[in-house]
This record gives C-alpha cells, structure tokens and sequence, in this order.
C-alpha cells in the first residue's frame, strides 16, 4: 500500500502537470480557429448532453495538422530548429569540456568557488542576461568598441540579429548544463587512472582520448541532451539575438499565438514538436538509466 | 649445485639496476626526499618501510617518472631518467587503489599497455591469456572490474602491470584494501610471481609485517631519510637505530647509562678453581683457614684417640680439586657472574645493571637505550637464574591465542612488555594481575642503541 502510494505521487505530478495540459493543447490543436474568447472552436459544453459531447468530439479534426505541411515555413522552422540546436549542443560541449576538465582536475578547496561561478549567472534574470549581450554584440556594443580600438578591425561586425548571435546566445545560456553534468562524470574519476594509462604506454593525449572521455561519456550525452533538448523550442534568444532570417520554431509558434491569434495551428505546431522531442527525451532517459545501473 | 644467497648488495662487482644517486625531491618548502642514495640489484624484492608521509610514495613516483628529482639522479639499468617521460620507462607500476579501468573489461585491462606498443593481435591475445593464468584469472576476462572482488580486482592490476614484461615493477601499497587472511595468502603469491617472472620488485608498504614478508631488503625511511637498509631478519634484530628498532615489531625500550665492561674478567670461578689446582699440587704451608681444634681436643686426639683415629692432618678440609673437563666447561651463567665484555647499562639507581653484549664499547659513558623483543623476555614468579632479571608486577595480560603479552612495571616505573607461548591451557596459567615477577632476559638478546 505504502510503495503503491509513493509510485503513485510521481504519476500524479506526470498527470496533473503534463499529461492534462497536453490533452488541452492537442484539443486545440484539433480545434478550428474562431473570433472568440478564447479564440477556437468547437468549445465543449457538458450541460448539453451526451449529443453535444458527440457533437463536440465530431468537430474536431486533423485539419491544422495539414495545414502544417502545405505551408513550408513550418518544416523549415523544424529543420532549422534542429539544425541550430544540433550546432549549438556541438558548440556548447567544445566550449564546456575543457571547463569542466579544469574544474576537475583543479585543487579540492577550489571546486566550490569554481562550481560556484558556473551556477553564479543563473542568480540574475534570463532575460537581463540576454539583454546584457545586445549591448555587447550590437555595431555600437563593447564587442565592437574593443575590436576598433585594438585597430583588429576598421569596420564595425554586424553580429548582433544574425544566427552567429544567436548561437553566441544558446552557448552563453546552455553552457552550465553542459559544465555540470560533465564535470561530475570528471570528478569521480580517480586521477591515478591517468597516471596508470600513462605508465602503460599512453601519450598524454592518448590517455585522455582511452580513459578521460570514455569515462565521461554518460556526463557527456547528459550534457548534451540537456542543451539541445530546451534548444529546439527556443523562443526568447531568437527573437532578441536573432535576425528575420533566424527560423526557430519556437518563434514561429510565438507568432502563432500572439501576432496571428491563431491558437489552433500554434497548438498544432506545439504537438509535432513535442513529439519530435520525445525521442532526444526517450534517449536521454535511457543514458540517465543505463548510467545508474552501471553505478548500482 | 650449490646454493648461494640472493645477495647482490653485498657483492661489489654486481651492477645496480636503480641507482639513486643524491636525490632530492622538495615540494615547496617541504622536503619529501632528503640527499639519498641507494641502489637496487636486479631481480630483488625491494621495500620502501615507513609511516605515511615519510617519503616513500615519492621514491616510487620517481622511479615511476611521475615526479622528476629536484636534485640528484635517477638511473636505471644505467641510464639516466631525467628526461624520459612515465610512457618511455620500462618500468610499470601497479597503484594503491589499482587504477584498473572501469570502462574495460579484464582482458582490455590487461592487453591495455600492449596494444599501446603496437603489438599484433596475436601477441597480444597469447601474453594476455599467459597473464590471465599467471593470476588465475581467466574465467573473468570478460567481467568489468566492478563485477569482481577486490582480491580479484588486485590480481588484474597485478597482471596488467606485468603484462609488459617491465625490467622494474613498483607495487603502491598493493595489499592495503584486501582484509587480513587474504593479504596474507597475496604476499605468498606476490613473491611466487616475482621468483617465475624474475622482475625487480620494489614495493611501497606502512606494514611493516608485509615487508618483512615479501621483501629480499627492507628499507626503512623517516622524514625523507632512509634510516636502514638490510634483509628483513637483520632489521629486526639488528636494528641501527632507535626509530627502526621502535617501528618494526614491538619493542621494549629502556634507557640507561652504558658502561663499558672490560673484556678480561676480574675474577671469575674458572680462575678460582684454577688456583686451586695449583693449591692441591704444591700445598703451601698449613693455612689457618679451616676449623680448629682447640687446646683439649688436641690434648685427646694426640694422648688418648690417636690409635684409634690415627694422627690429624693439619690441613683444612677442602673439596677436591675440579675435573679437567669441569675447568674447560664454560662458567656456570648467573646473576652474578656474567660473561665479560659488552655494555652495563645503569637503567635504575640501586639495581643492578643489566648487561648486554650486543652494543659498540664506544658508547661508555653515553646515554643510551636498550631495544628488547618481547619475545626474547622470559617472565617468572621465582628469580630465574640469568644474567639480567628485573623484578616487577604485572599491570596487564594481553591473551593472544598463541601468545600473551604481559605488560610488567618494573621497580623505577618502566613498563615492559614480556611474551610468552601459551603452552598450557589459560586455565592453568599461574601468573595472573598484580602478582610480583621476574622478568629475564640472556645479555644477548638486546640491542644496545645510541639514542
């Protein structure tokens, strides 16, 4: 009874805050848009009836869906969505694994403080932050500035509203949830494993490339996962980093609702992308697991 | 065919395999290898003694190429290894917490150092298998090393550091995580592997019963000194110093004043009886030593008794004089007639000095400590009739199974610790707390040591 209950509590979480609201958004989804409040049809009325239940589920139907693949807008969006993801995941673990190794490997007393500064952005506003970098990548920005008065260039770089910002902007944003789970991998790595490698023949590159990365393949998928999964449904860094030629479908879904009040096809685009998460998420668990099991 | 002790120490024109020549190794302001100089012969089983932080791990690091001399040499097989990085040494070392790679199986473990030379498949496969039987282990070649037991997870670490056939294998505290009966057996199979591989061994242990064990030369270090370096019967029973005599094995230790005693004895029984002799073959005139008649029992020895008695000789009575082979039989050993030579240490005012024959003589007059094994002590209720007995009371009994440790006060306060076998069952041991004894040693059992 008591393990049935505590089973029960996470299912109850998994209901209540995942599986109702996507029953909500497929409804709409399979709704048609109206001018209304709210913004769709059909609207389901119980008072009515069981025939204004069977009324309500025979008005829904597959038609946004296909909608969906008529316009080409909305598969590029996804592409593109994975497309910047994927290099942003790349991008992110390049720029995250050399930090979390030196974490690692430095002295003991310095692991909090080190820890500290990587989680020490998440203390100040997202949104701040993303706001911060406008200033440093715009023509006029410190970026710029700086590059000008080293004479490194004579013309300011238009960085600021193209992809190269918004990739600036995902690693910035991402890069702790790739630090941490690499470097706990890292840091239960006993150092006399190097050491062994090493005494056995390895170069130091080679014993890095055998031992350091093999054991911190599960902090590595992990990592990646963790990045490129909030990734493809990046709305805010797009929008204020990104030019008109950004395609994410997070902005596109955004307009969707707000700029077109078209609730029905936004919904739509939320479910398709919700289920092409589903698999990176499917994996992702499957690592957490396999990872657990390895350790147990 | 003759057998010849493994000595190559003692042997000048043996070439050393290692040779450390003045090295130094600081880290900072801390000294962790002090100007040492060592050498190590081919094929021995060397170990590195001492507490943790003595310098010990240092040493192996070294040879190991993973800590470079501040000052000083390192060579192997004649070669100077200051520039030759841990991947370039023919030297492979199996770690305290044996580093065995958790992402490989046993068999990858082991073929690991060999597919880094580029060896073919083949080699590989048929050293590695050879390495699997050495150490029993082939039916886990294919296990991770968490599916298997520490013991077992040792010997892989063993396998893979041999797997190379290195000239010099370091062992880092190899034995420390198995538990005691295991060590045990793995110190014996340890020293089986050395003697079919052939390898030079050089191990680092703070146990001191585990280098005595394995070790063909045990070196006992302090503070990034080596203090003494010798086969492991002659540090424990020649220690050079107080340190190694206090570190390995337990040891009584009982301070005094030395007193060279002189080689020629004084006056001994022998020399007694030999004057004797010469009493009994030219008596000199009658002495007036013995008993005396007095005036009337002469008057009735001479006028009444002597047809009877015969005439009265006027010698003393005496013993006969001793037997040729009583007089070249050594002199009996008693408290009070030692042999001569050595040192009389004044360990407590009033007490007899306890003499010990083990002791430079130059030490007369110095402060100096006596090193005694416990169980070189002999512990009785009556006094025993050896050269040194000390008297006092028994504080505690430490029952060991095969052996008790008495501890006993003696008379100025010092504790000593005596060990017996238990022969008897402990029901009929007959000395018990707080009872007056007598502990006995012979003048040859201690170590007299500068302190």
């Amino acid at each position: 009874m008591r393990r049935l209950f505590l089973i029960a509590v996470p299912y109850l979480w998994l209901v209540a805050l995942f599986l109702i609201p996507f029953v909500i958004v497929l409804k709409i989804a399979l709704s048609d848009v109206a001018l209304a409040r709210p913004p769709y049809m059909p609207q389901l009325d119980i008072s009515g009836g069981w025939d204004a239940i069977v009324g309500f589920f025979a008005a829904l139907d597959f038609e946004n869906f296909v909608f969906l693949t008529t316009d080409d807008l909305y598969w590029k969006a996804y592409l593109s969505s994975l497309q910047i993801a994927g290099l942003s995941t790349i991008l992110t673990l390049i720029v995250g694994y050399p930090i979390a190794n030196a974490m690692a490997r430095s002295a003991p007393e310095w692991r909090p403080t080190l820890l500290m500064l990587v989680i020490l952005p998440f203390w100040t506003s997202f949104l701040i932050r993303v706001y911060a970098w406008m200033g440093i990548l715009s023509n006029e920005g410190l970026l710029n500035q700086f590059l000008l008065w080293t004479g490194i260039i004579n013309e300011p770089l238009t960085i600021l509203n193209t992809n190269t910002a918004v990739y600036i902007g995902i690693v910035y944003t991402y890069l702790p949830f790739m630090i941490l789970p690499i470097y706990s991998a890292l840091e239960r790595m006993d150092d006399s494993l190097l050491e062994a490698a090493e005494d056995l023949g390895c170069s130091r590159f080679t014993a890095f490339w055998l031992v350091t990365i093999p054991l911190s393949k599960n902090g590595i998928i992990a990592g990646c996962f963790l990045v490129f999964i909030p990734t493809i449904g990046e709305f805010v860094i797009p929008s204020l980093l990104g030019g008109s030629q950004t395609l994410m479908i997070g902005k596109v879904l955004w307009e969707e609702f707000f700029s077109n009040r078209d609730w029905p096809v936004a919904s739509a685009v939320a479910v398709i992308l919700l289920l092409i998460l589903v698999i990176p998420i499917i994996l992702f668990q499957r690592n957490e697991q396999k990872q657990r099991e390895a350790e147990g | 065919m003759t057998q010849t002790v493994f000595a190559p120490w003692d042997d000048p024109s043996e070439k050393p395999l290692i040779q450390f020549k003045n090295v130094t190794k600081r880290f900072g302001e801390f000294t962790a290898i002090d100007n040492q100089t060592q050498d190590i012969f081919e094929k021995e089983f060397f170990a590195l003694l001492g507490p943790s932080g003595c310098g010990k791990t240092t040493m192996m690091r070294m040879l190991a190429g993973f800590e470079a001399p501040t000052e000083g040499q390192i060579l192997i097989a004649g070669q100077d290894m200051s520039n030759v990085p841990p991947n370039k040494r023919a030297v492979n070392m199996m770690f305290q917490s044996y580093a065995l790679f958790p992402h490989l199986s046993v068999w990858e473990n082991i073929a690991f150092g060999l597919k880094r030379e580029g060896k073919d498949k083949d080699t590989i496969a048929a050293r590695v298998e050879e390495m699997l039987r050495l150490t029993r282990l082939s039916k886990f070649a294919q296990r991770k090393p968490h599916q298997i037991s520490g013991g077992q997870r040792q010997r892989v670490a063993l396998a893979r550091s041999l797997a190379k056939a290195p000239k010099l294998l370091l062992l880092d505290e190899p034995l420390g995580a198995l538990d005691k009966k295991l060590r045990k057996e793995t110190q014996f199979e340890l020293m089986d592997i050395q003697e079919k591989t052939g390898t030079t061994f050089v191990i680092v242990t703070h146990d001191q019963e585990e280098a005595m064990t394995v070790a063909s030369r045990v070196a006992v270090m302090d503070e990034g000194k080596i203090i003494q370096v010798a086969p492991p019967s002659q540090i424990y029973e020649a220690p050079n110093s107080v340190y190694v005599a206090d570190f390995i094995g337990e040891v009584n230790l009982i301070k005094g004043r030395a007193v060279a005693r002189k080689a020629e004895p004084v006056a001994t029984p022998a020399v007694e009886a030999e004057a004797a002799v010469a009493e009994a073959v030219a008596p000199a005139p009658a002495p007036v030593d013995g008993p005396q008649p007095n005036e009337m029992g002469e008057w009735l020895q001479n006028k009444l008794l002597f047809p009877f008695l015969g005439k009265r000789d006027p010698r003393p009575k005496r013993l006969p004089p001793p037997a040729p082979e009583e007089k070249s039989a050594p002199a009996p050993v008693t408290a009070d007639a030692p042999p001569p030579g050595g040192l009389a240490l004044h360990w407590a005012d009033g007490r007899p000095p306890i003499i010990a024959t083990n002791g430079d003589t130059a030490m007369d007059g110095e402060t100096v400590t006596l090193a005694l094994r416990p169980e070189k002590m002999a512990i009785a209720k009556t006094k025993p009739d050896t050269t040194n007995a000390l008297k006092g009371k028994v504080i505690d009994i430490a029952y060991l199974g095969n052996v008790s440790t008495y501890h006993v006060e003696l008379e100025n306060g010092t504790m000593v610790r005596a060990q017996m076998a238990n022969t008897r069952r402990i029901s009929r041991r007959d000395i018990t707390w707080e009872d007056e004894v007598w502990v006995s040693f012979s003048e040859t059992s201690g170590v007299v040591l500068r302190d």
